[in-house]
This record gives structure tokens, C-alpha cells and sequence, in this order.
């Protein structure tokens, strides 16, 4: 068993090995070890020049990974969180995302950003919110959040090998969670969705931390007969459409689970999905499960209630089954 | 005023100041018959900057403009014929007509684009600058701006990164008194930005925009110095714009006495007068220049409208490496 950050700590060490074009920069990321203790010893191991300190200005230190990869490097951005990665939206936006069209296909960004996500840890209203949803909007970018310690690594290798540029969204409260963990496992594409858990009677279509509380809500709901299962999007840009119609297309109900904030969530994006192309599979309302529409409160219990919880997925299911 | 450079300089400064003013000049008017649409932006006064900086470079250094940038492709090397289609939407425009006026590319000039959003290229320019200084290269990434981008705060961002992790940056910044309709003075609280870049530790120093000459010898200095040391330079280049910011301004905040007052410093009309009072060309000399010039904007405007216009199943073409959907 591995924890997720080591996961991918492995990952950045294995990357920095390999591809001497590969480096690591931000905010913390060398002497501090990086605000969530991923980066740990890379600064002592491959030196200041490949694991970066940077001043205080995420907008520039994006763009000069932007300009970096332009250059031929395979530069990794760690943003401490996606709270303060706003400050450099206009270089992912404006840049990473159009290089390539703009300029008819002659230039690239082969850039991976990393950043946390998510509420759990009572840091309120600046340090908890969840705005993958607007990075999934965006052409020319793409956007995977992994769930599982193997993902963790898994992702980080093929969003550097990416010739696109890749962003990864890592839930605050995965860093130490424990699981299976083999280095030397051939990845499965990141681009598809998983199957967690298989069920039969509703699916629970979940992405990063919310795949944990639907796992949960699965297991609890298998103790009153009742099949639910668990897709992981895994990707958020490209969605695996086919694969959420595929598991629609057998259990006819959807209860779709999102740490954002409902209005103009990607659960909304994946319910109009369903509605357009799997309407006629469809024995029960979807249901989102999603955060209340307040910024995150710092008392636990308010906390708490803000967020989508596992007792709120399970009487969605049930609801959707009609014995709600 | 003395000039102390040789016949073939003089002849090849004036000639690519003419090609830029005449392409210029030609864009407009296809602007007005709506062949050009979109914004337009107009270097016309500002050529010596262009021309004397580029010059000032060499082939493989890495050049990263702004939306104002016809001049800089034209004089870097992106034939006129591609700048010309590319105003036009054509494919066979630099960026297959995907990014029109704004967004001149060039990966074999090492043209890093035409970007619009105003100090959006100055963190690319340190990336860029970042990535040769890991790879060992000795390339300068010279970077083009605005006064206006000394507003944002990418601008002071990349100064003190470049500074900080000695990055072989070169940032000119085009001082042409205007950001759109706000005066230097009323955008800038200190009256001289070359005050600025020293409290970043980087050399900063100004030159006069309207002197082609001039430009290219402090920018050639300058280059080599960023080439030598790796470490950023900053040069402000006085100019102005002797044209309205873009083609859909009325220009009510400058009088006409003022652009007329700096019309007397054209850059192109102050170099043939000194190069004609050293004798180092002749009346028949300009003559030749504005013949070649003329043909080569004839036959980009031909390359132009010749061209085909990509495919709309190509749409989504160039998004991604490979096609998502
Ligand atoms: C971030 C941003 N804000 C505003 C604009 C709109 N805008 C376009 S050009 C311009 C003025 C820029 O002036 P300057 O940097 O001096 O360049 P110049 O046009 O004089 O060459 C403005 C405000 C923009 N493109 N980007
Ligand atoms: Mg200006």
C-alpha cells in the first residue's frame, strides 16, 4: 500500500530520471517540499535547477512553463491550489489552450500543471473551492482528476508524455489516502472512464474525492439489495461520453456526483449529455448530488453540510429507484 | 546629424522601413474594401523600432511580439505574400488563417506570435529564455511590448523572474506615448519607465524610437550583452504612432498638432535626409527601393488573394495534437 502523494512523488522522481527535459517549478515546491509534501527530497536529489522555487506570481511562472514547453522543454507546474491558480487563468486561457490553433499548428505546449482541489480540510472560503469545471470548459486544454493512488501516477506520466497541455486536479483530501500501487503496471488510458464498482440497478458518476464518497455510498446501498455503480470520469476534458451512456444505457438511472457548485457544474454538462443522447434509457429523473451554492464555510458542520455527502448520494439513488 | 554606417546599411534600413510602411499602407486600404477585417493595428511611424531591433538580432534568436507586430514578421522574415494571406483568412497564411493580424507565427523564423492580450507574452518570453538557459543555448528571447503592458503585472512578474533566475531576456518595450487613448502620464505614475526595471536589479536604458540607427546599435548592444552574460536587459524605444490605434478609432485623445509635431521626426524621412546629406545614396537609390517595395506588396497581395480558403471540415483542425472527438 502507497499513499496517493507518494504516488506521485514516484512519478516526478521516475520523469526526472528519464527526460532530462523534465523539471519541476513552483510556489514551495523545493526547500518547503511543496505545501502538501509531494515534492519531499526531489530539490536534495536532482538540484535547484530542476525543482524550482518561484516567486510569488502564478500568472507569470504558468506562462513561463508555457514558454519553457514552447522551447522544447517538458516543464511540471505545481499551482498550490486551484484557488490561486485564478491568478494565472489568463495564461491558460489565452495561451496554453490556443498556441496550437492560433498559430496553424506550428507550435505546441507540452505543459503539466498540477494543483489541489476541493473542500474537507475547514480552510473556508479562498482554500476549498472546486473550479475544475472551468478548466474542462476550455478547447485545447485537457483536464484529468485522479482518484486512486495508481492514478495518481498513471496520470502525471502520460500528462507529460501529452504533446497538449494536461491539467490535474488533485483532491486536498486524497494526499494521504493508502491503496494498491504498482510502479511498473502498464497505465490504462487516461482518457477513459473506469468502472469502480459494478452495479446494476443505478449509476453513481463521480470524479476525484466524490468517487470515494460514492464507493461508500455503493457499499451502503449493497447492504439493502440494492446494485449501484460506480463510474470514475477519470478524465474531464475529453468526458468519456460513450462510457457514461454505456452504464446508463444498463441501469437506466443516474445520480451523478460533483464537489462544484450545482449551477454550471460538469454534473450539469453530463445530465445534458444523458438528456440529448441516453433520454430514452432513462427509468427515473437524473439526480445531481452536488455543493450547496454558498462559498465554503470554516465551521466543520457547516462545512459539512455544504458539501455532497454520502447519506445525500444514497437517497438519491433510492429516490431514483422510487423508494426514496 | 552625421550618419556613420555604410551604403549597403543605409540602403537596406531604408528598404525594410519602406516595406513595412507600404504593406502597411496597403493594408489599410484593403481594409477599407473589407478584403482585411477583424482588428488592424498600425505600426506606421513606429518602422525604426522594428527594423533597427530585428536587425539587431540574430536568425536563431527567439522574438516574441505584441498584436502590433505586421513590421516585426515582415523585417524577421516571414514573407509578405504569408502576412498578406494570413490578414486575409487564407490558409496559406503564416498561421493557415486561423489567427489573422493579431497572431503572426513563425516556427522556422523563430516567430513566437503576435499576442493581444496586452502583457501576455512577457511570461512566455521568460519561459522561452528559461528553457534555453536549461539546455545551455546561447540564444536571447527578445520580447516586444507596449508602454501599456508596463501597467500589468506580468510586466513586473517577469522583470523580477528574469532578474532572479538570470533569464537571457531582452524586453523592449515600444514607448510609443499611447496605451489605446490613455496617455503615458495618465497611465504611468512615474514619468520614466526606465526607472522601473532597476528595482528589479536589471540594466534598463532608452533610445530614441524615430533613429533607426540609433536602435539597432544600443539593441545590438544590448543583445549581446543579455547573449554574453545571460542575464535580462531592458531598452525603451521611443516612438509614436502616426496612425489611430486600430481601424475603428476617432482618435479624440490626441490633437492633430501633436501627431503632426511628431510627423516631422519620420523615422523613414530623418534617415533618407541623412543618408542623402552623407551622400551615401542617391535620390535614384530610393527610387529603385519603392520599385522593389511596390512589386514585392503587388505579388503578396496576389499570393493573398490566390489563396484557398481552408476547409470548413477542418475546423477543429490543430486543437489538439490528435483529434479529441
Ligand atoms: C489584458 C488586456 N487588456 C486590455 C486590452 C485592450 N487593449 C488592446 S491594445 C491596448 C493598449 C495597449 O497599449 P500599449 O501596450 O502601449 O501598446 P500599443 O497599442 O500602443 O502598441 C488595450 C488597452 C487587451 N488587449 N488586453
Ligand atoms: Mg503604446
Amino acid at each position: 500500500m502507497t499513499t496517493y502523494r507518494e504516488a506521485i512523488r514516484t512519478a516526478l522522481r521516475r520523469l526526472l530520471l528519464e527526460d532530462s527535459r523534465v523539471f519541476l517549478m513552483g510556489e514551495d515546491v523545493g526547500r518547503y517540499g511543496g505545501a502538501y509534501a509531494v515534492s519531499k527530497g526531489l530539490l536534495e536529489e536532482f538540484g535547484e535547477d530542476r525543482i524550482r522555487d518561484t516567486p510569488l506570481c502564478e500568472s507569470t511562472f504558468v506562462g513561463a512553463g508555457i514558454g519553457a514547453a514552447l522551447g522544447g522543454m517538458r516543464p511540471i507546474v505545481e499551482v498550490m491550489t486551484v484557488n490561486f491558480s485564478m491568478l494565472a487563468l489568463d495564461q491558460v486561457v489565452n495561451n496554453a489552450a490556443v498556441m496550437r490553433h492560433m498559430s496553424g499548428g506550428q507550435f505546441e505546449v507540452p505543459i503539466a500543471v498540477r494543483m489541489a482541489t476541493g473542500a474537507g480540510k475547514q480552510i473556508a472560503a479562498q482554500h476549498s473551492h472546486s473550479l475544475e469545471n472551468w478548466y474542462a470548459y476550455i478547447p485545447g486544454i485537457k483536464v484529468l482528476a485522479p482518484a486512486t493512488v495508481q492514478d495518481a501516477h498513471d496520470m502525471l506520466l502520460a500528462a507529460v508524455e501529452d504533446p497538449d497541455p494536461v491539467f490535474i486536479f488533485e483532491h486536498q483530501m486524497l494526499y494521504g489516502i493508502e491503496g494498491p500501487f504498482d510502479p511498473k503496471a502498464t497505465p490504462s488510458s487516461p482518457w477513459q472512464a473506469a468502472v469502480r464498482h459494478p452495479g446494476s440497478d443505478v449509476s453513481l458518476i463521480a470524479y476525484g474525492g466524490s468517487v470515494h464518497k460514492a464507493m461508500t455510498a455503493a457499499e451502503e446501498l449493497e447492504k439493502e439489495r440494492i446494485s449501484a455503480e460506480v463510474i470514475d470520469l477519470r478524465s474531464l476534458r475529453p468526458l468519456d461520453r460513450p462510457a457514461i451512456i454505456s452504464s446508463v444505457s444498463r441501469t437506466h438511472r443516474a445520480v451523478v456526483i460533483d464537489e462544484a457548485w450545482k449551477t454550471g457544474s460538469l454534473a450539469s454538462e453530463i445530465s445534458a449529455t444523458l438528456a440529448e443522447e441516453a433520454f430514452y434509457e432513462l427509468d427515473a429523473p437524473i439526480a445531481r448530488v452536488c455543493t450547496r451554492e454558498v462559498p465554503i464555510p470554516y465551521a466543520k458542520h457547516l462545512e459539512d453540510a455544504a458539501l455532497p455527502q454520502v447519506p445525500a448520494i444514497i437517497e438519491a439513488a433510492k429516490r431514483s429507484l422510487g423508494n426514496g | 546629424m552625421s550618419i556613420d554606417i555604410s551604403r549597403d546599411d543605409a540602403l537596406d534600413l531604408l528598404s525594410q522601413m519602406l516595406r513595412i510602411r507600404r504593406l502597411e499602407e496597403e493594408s489599410a486600404e484593403l481594409y477599407s474594401q473589407q478584403k482585411i477585417r477583424g482588428f488592424l493595428h498600425l505600426y506606421i511611424g513606429e518602422e525604426a523600432v522594428g527594423v533597427g531591433a530585428m536587425r539587431a538580432l540574430r536568425d536563431d534568436d527567439n522574438v516574441v511580439a505584441t498584436y502590433r507586430e505586421h513590421g516585426h514578421a515582415l523585417v524577421r522574415g516571414i514573407p509578405a505574400g504569408e502576412i498578406m494571406a494570413e490578414m486575409y483568412g487564407k490558409a496559406n497564411g503564416c498561421s493557415g488563417g486561423r489567427g489573422g493580424s493579431m497572431h503572426l507565427f513563425s516556427l522556422e523564423r523563430r516567430f513566437y506570435g503576435g499576442h493581444a492580450i496586452v502583457g501576455g507574452g512577457l511570461p512566455i518570453a521568460v519561459g522561452l529564455a528559461l528553457a534555453d538557459k536549461m539546455k545551455g543555448e546561447s540564444r536571447v528571447t527578445a520580447c516586444f511590448f507596449g508602454d501599456g503592458a508596463t501597467d500589468e503585472g506580468e510586466f513586473h512578474e517577469a522583470l523580477n523572474l528574469a532578474a532572479l533566475w538570470k533569464l537571457p531576456v531582452l524586453f523592449l518595450c515600444e514607448n510609443n506615448r499611447y496605451a489605446m487613448g490613455t496617455a503615458f502620464d495618465r497611465h504611468v505614475s512615474d514619468d520614466d519607465i526606465v526607472n522601473n526595471p532597476p528595482a528589479y536589479g536589471v540594466h534598463s536604458e532608452t533610445v530614441d524610437g524615430m533613429d533607426v540607427v540609433a536602435v539597432e546599435r544600443v539593441v545590438h548592444n544590448a543583445a549581446e550583452s543579455v547573449r554574453e552574460t545571460g542575464e535580462p536587459r531592458f531598452v525603451e524605444l521611443r516612438t509614436y504612432r502616426f496612425r489611430a490605434h486600430s481601424m475603428y478609432d476617432a482618435e479624440l485623445y490626441r490633437s492633430k498638432a501633436e501627431v503632426e509635431e511628431w510627423k516631422k521626426l519620420d523615422p523613414i524621412e530623418q534617415l533618407k535626409e541623412r543618408a542623402l546629406g552623407a551622400t551615401l545614396i542617391t535620390g535614384a537609390d530610393i527610387e529603385t527601393i519603392e520599385q522593389e517595395v511596390a512589386r514585392e506588396i503587388e505579388e503578396a497581395v496576389q499570393f493573398a488573394e490566390e489563396g484557398e480558403w481552408e476547409s470548413i471540415d477542418d475546423l477543429a483542425r490543430h486543437t489538439y495534437a490528435r483529434d479529441l472527438s
